[in-house]
């Protein structure tokens, strides 16, 4: 006698045992896969980053053409008007020292330090603020010195390459200020703190990001 | 459908979480399609507009048309004269009035629908489709798990493309027309609304493909998030099968290169709305509009990758199932792709070589092009390697993945064609440009969708598409195709431009009059047959032959999920054991092992 196995074809029986066994684990949220070295959420913000990175390379890629494509910059109808690099340098600075106290955050969360988590938090959305409030002055004065949008291609690059930046400093912002308050609602503890990690590596990112802004806009 | 009455059982839902505000990829994925066909009608039907136009130049259109009494002598005749007469009298500047009085398409109106008909074939039907539809509905079920990583997003993404949409419709409504200033949208035409009188349509059209571009970043991050993270355990990358392979990498362009091209949108929303000059070229500290076409590029050639490889993809699906052979290459095939992938960003300036461009550069740029040629070979050969000695089954999807590569071979020829320089010089911006995009778009990326639709048709809706109606399509669009698109090759070599309205003005094109009728005459037929694929999708639905759970035999995962494909999409996630592609097999009983089967199976004797 032979014994025929036939694996291909389950029965209507197995196929329905196969079926209850998989809701079971997916009601448990039981699933199993290979390890994965990124989680989700992680591999999605750096994916994220990604595009973003190609977004300012369009813009940095045009300033660039402006840049190469003047002998003089800037351009002749504008000289007299300084960008203030002083101020923007120490702004700067402020800003890589919000990049070190998210940093810290992320550290406090990992080693289970609900009340450190908090404290940095808030330093870091306070000194992404004082970022933009110094910014937006400088805005103001020089509105007033007369480089507006509308300056040639030398105000018009400036204010869309340095706002696209400040809208992201202002979207990190809000976001850094709703991980605070899910901090203070007890929501992150070592096991868990997603929402503290994605929104470091995005802080990370756009701070990361200026010094080269800076360097090239106001510097070169 | 035990397995059925059991989600139901289980997922209690709404009609409006089921079928309209749906997290599930499937449904997503089905609605993606739909949309994707509703708007290759609109975009084959303005098509069909500036096609009328080509042919009888400023003459007034059929059907709508006024008649010649009508039009000579004001005397009323026919309906339409009827409905004319009553738009003249109305003291209301009428849509129709503007753009084609008594049925005469306008210059201005012939700029719009060529613009806009390649606008929504590229943004609206294509990708949404290809990217959105195949890769919804395929992602999870082929690499075995129960939906996207973020079906939330996921979710998103699709109403975001319908605000695109919606956006883009607008357009056609606003005073002055949508945007005219061809779907390259080239500075200083659609910077400055002075040279095309066109106002609020470009800045629509630019809003909506930003809006798009936020639906195709949505979408490109959960599936190259759920293809890293989620596969099935078995399932390396290696395992995948090609169209899961073909996503992933156009979910990466995609994710990389629509952001260029959304900073150059804001840039022209800037210079539109803002006075800001970065594409106009003012004499005092004013921008460049070469800018955009490097921007643009910079983005474009990616872009038509995106339109081709998940077609490429599908093809690699077919192929092989109906050849009943493994394919052949299955790596260099993958690493086919990848080459195509990076090559396809450092060979925009090809599109640029009229624009003027330093002859070193248009070197570099020619040579890099000729390049993608070689990738390109190779899967062409893998392709046919894959046919060659096996046993064939000419079923339909099968005939639309042999008219995927046979298009697709000469429309990458012309491409060649045109990439050297010297012959550019004389080709470039003529209708020899449309033939190639046509190929390998419509020859190509189509046929593949066709194909695809057909194929997977059974497992979308457990039913069969029906196939005399299926080969009556193919057969049609197929033939109708070549005459549409072939000779458009011919009328580019004569110098016949792309992009003017009455081709009867240029003495030196008079002699084109029939080749342009005869086009006409084929891109109607074309036009119709493809009203038989959306009533057969349609009917097939609800009246086609039911369909068991795996009808080709195919080894892939997605073909193990019960049919119609519950929520969660599998009882217990499948192990993979093997490659996809295990057809044919020495030794084996059966000509087809699916990657779920163990790796020791024993084999079956004979009962
Ligand atoms: C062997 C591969 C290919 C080569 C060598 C090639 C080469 C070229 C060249 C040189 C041009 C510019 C011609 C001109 O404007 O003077 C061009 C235009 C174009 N190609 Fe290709 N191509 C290839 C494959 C493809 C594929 C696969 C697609 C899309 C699925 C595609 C879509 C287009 C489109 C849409 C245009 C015209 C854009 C426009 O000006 O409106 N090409 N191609
Ligand atoms: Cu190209």
């Amino acid at each position: 006698m032979e014994i025929v196995i036939r694996i291909r074809r389950k029965t209507e029986n197995e196929k329905h045992l196969d079926y209850e066994i998989g809701i079971m684990m997916a009601q448990n949220n039981v699933e199993i896969r290979d390890r994965q070295p990124l989680s989700n959420a992680r591999l999605g913000i750096l994916v994220l980053l990604g595009a973003e990175t190609m977004l300012f390379s369009g813009l940095i890629g045009t300033f660039l053409v402006f840049r190469v494509g003047n002998v003089t910059w800037p351009p002749p109808s504008h000289i007299g008007i300084e960008l203030p690099r002083v101020v923007t340098g120490i702004n700067t600075a402020l800003l890589l020292l919000s990049g070190y106290t998210m940093f810290q955050a992320w550290r406090a969360i990992q080693k289970d330090r609900v009340k450190q988590l908090r404290n940095w938090l808030l330093i870091t959305g306070v000194l992404g603020l004082l970022f933009l409030g110094v910014q937006g002055s400088e805005w103001v004065q020089l509105i007033r010195n007369g480089l507006t949008l509308q300056s040639g291609v030398y105000g018009g690059i400036f204010y869309v390459l340095i706002g696209c930046h400040a809208v992201h400093v202002l979207s990190a912002v809000i976001w850094v200020f709703i991980v605070f308050g899910m901090a203070m609602a007890g929501r992150f503890s070592a096991s868990r703190y997603t929402g503290v990690d994605t929104c470091t590596i995005y802080w990370i990112f756009v701070v990361a990001l200026w010094p080269i802004l800076y360097v090239l806009v106001y510097l070169s | 459908m035990h397995d059925n009455e059991h989600t139901e059982h289980h997922h209690e839902e709404s009609f409006i979480r089921k079928y309209i505000f749906s997290l599930d990829h499937k449904t997503i994925g089905k609605q993606f399609l739909i949309y994707g066909l509703i708007m290759f009608f609109v975009g084959g039907g303005l098509a069909l507009l500036f096609r009328w136009q080509l042919a009888y130049p400023d003459q007034p259109l059929p059907i709508i048309g006024a008649s010649q009494q009508y039009l000579d002598e004001g005397e009323v005749v026919t309906g339409a004269d009827r409905m004319w007469e009553r738009i003249y009298d109305s003291d209301k500047e009428e849509w129709l009035e503007v753009s084609m009085p008594s049925g005469v398409i306008t210059p201005e109106f012939y700029n719009m629908l060529f613009t806009m008909h390649a606008t929504i074939m590229v943004f609206f039907v294509v990708v949404p489709i290809l990217v959105g539809a195949f890769g919804n509905f395929l992602i999870p079920l082929m690499i075995g798990t129960r939906d996207m990583a973020f079906p939330i997003l996921n979710m998103l993404s699709f109403w975001l493309a319908v605000l695109a949409a919606i956006v883009m419709a607008i357009g056609f409504f606003v005073p002055g027309g949508h945007a005219a200033a061809g779907w390259t949208g080239y500075a200083p035409l659609s910077a400055d609304p002075q040279w095309t009188g066109v106002e609020w349509g470009q800045n629509l059209w630019a809003i909506s493909l930003l809006i798009q571009g936020f639906s195709s970043l949505v979408g490109s991050i959960n599936y190259i998030t759920t293809i890293i993270n989620m596969r099935a355990p078995g399932m390396t990358f290696f395992r995948m099968p090609l169209v899961i392979w073909s996503l992933f990498i156009v979910a990466i362009l995609l994710l990389l290169a629509f952001p260029v091209l959304s900073s150059a949108l804001a840039l022209l929303i800037f210079d539109r709305l803002a006075g800001t000059t970065f594409f106009s070229a003012t004499a005092e500290g004013g921008g460049d509009p070469l800018l955009w076409q490097h921007l643009f590029w910079f983005f474009g050639h990616p872009e038509v990758y995106i339109l081709i490889l998940p077609g490429m993809g599908i093809a690699s699906e077919l192929i092989p199932v109906f050849s009943r052979k493994p394919i052949f290459g299955y790596r260099s095939m993958v690493y086919a792709m990848i080459a195509i992938a990076f090559l396809g960003w450092i060979v925009w300036g090809h599109h640029m070589f009229q624009s003027g461009m330093r002859p070193g550069m248009g070197n570099f740029f020619m040579t890099t092009t000729m390049l993608i040629a070689v990738p390109s070979a190779i899967k062409t050969f893998n392709w046919l390697g894959t046919m060659f000695r096996g046993s064939i089954r000419f079923t339909t999807p099968m005939l639309h993945g042999i008219a995927f590569v046979s298009m697709f071979v000469i429309g990458g020829l012309s491409g060649i064609y045109m990439a050297n320089t010297p012959v550019d010089i004389y080709i470039h911006d003529t209708y020899y440009i449309v033939a190639h995009i046509h190929y390998v778009v419509f020859g190509g990326s189509l046929f593949a969708i066709f194909g695809g639709i057909i194929f997977w048709f059974p497992k979308m809706y457990g039913r069969y598409m029906n196939d005399a109606l299926s080969k009556i399509h193919f057969w049609l669009t197929f033939i109708a195709f070549n005459c549409t698109f072939f000779p458009m090759h011919i009328l580019g070599v004569g110098g016949h431009l792309r992009r003017i309205a009455n081709p009867q003005q240029y003495e030196y094109l008079q002699v084109f009059e029939g080749m342009n009728i005869f086009i006409t005459m084929s891109a109607f037929t074309l036009g119709f047959a493809q009203l038989i694929l959306v009533f057969n999708y349609f009917w097939s639905m609800y009246k086609g032959k039911v369909a068991e759970q795996n009808p080709w035999h195919v080894n892939t995962l997605e073909w193990e999920a019960p049919t119609p494909v519950p929520h969660g999409n599998f009882g217990q996630i499948p192990t993979v054991y093997r490659g996809p592609y295990e057809y044919s097999v020495p030794g084996e009983e059966s000509d087809w092992i699916p990657q779920a089967q163990p790796e020791h199976a024993p084999a079956t004797s004979g009962d």
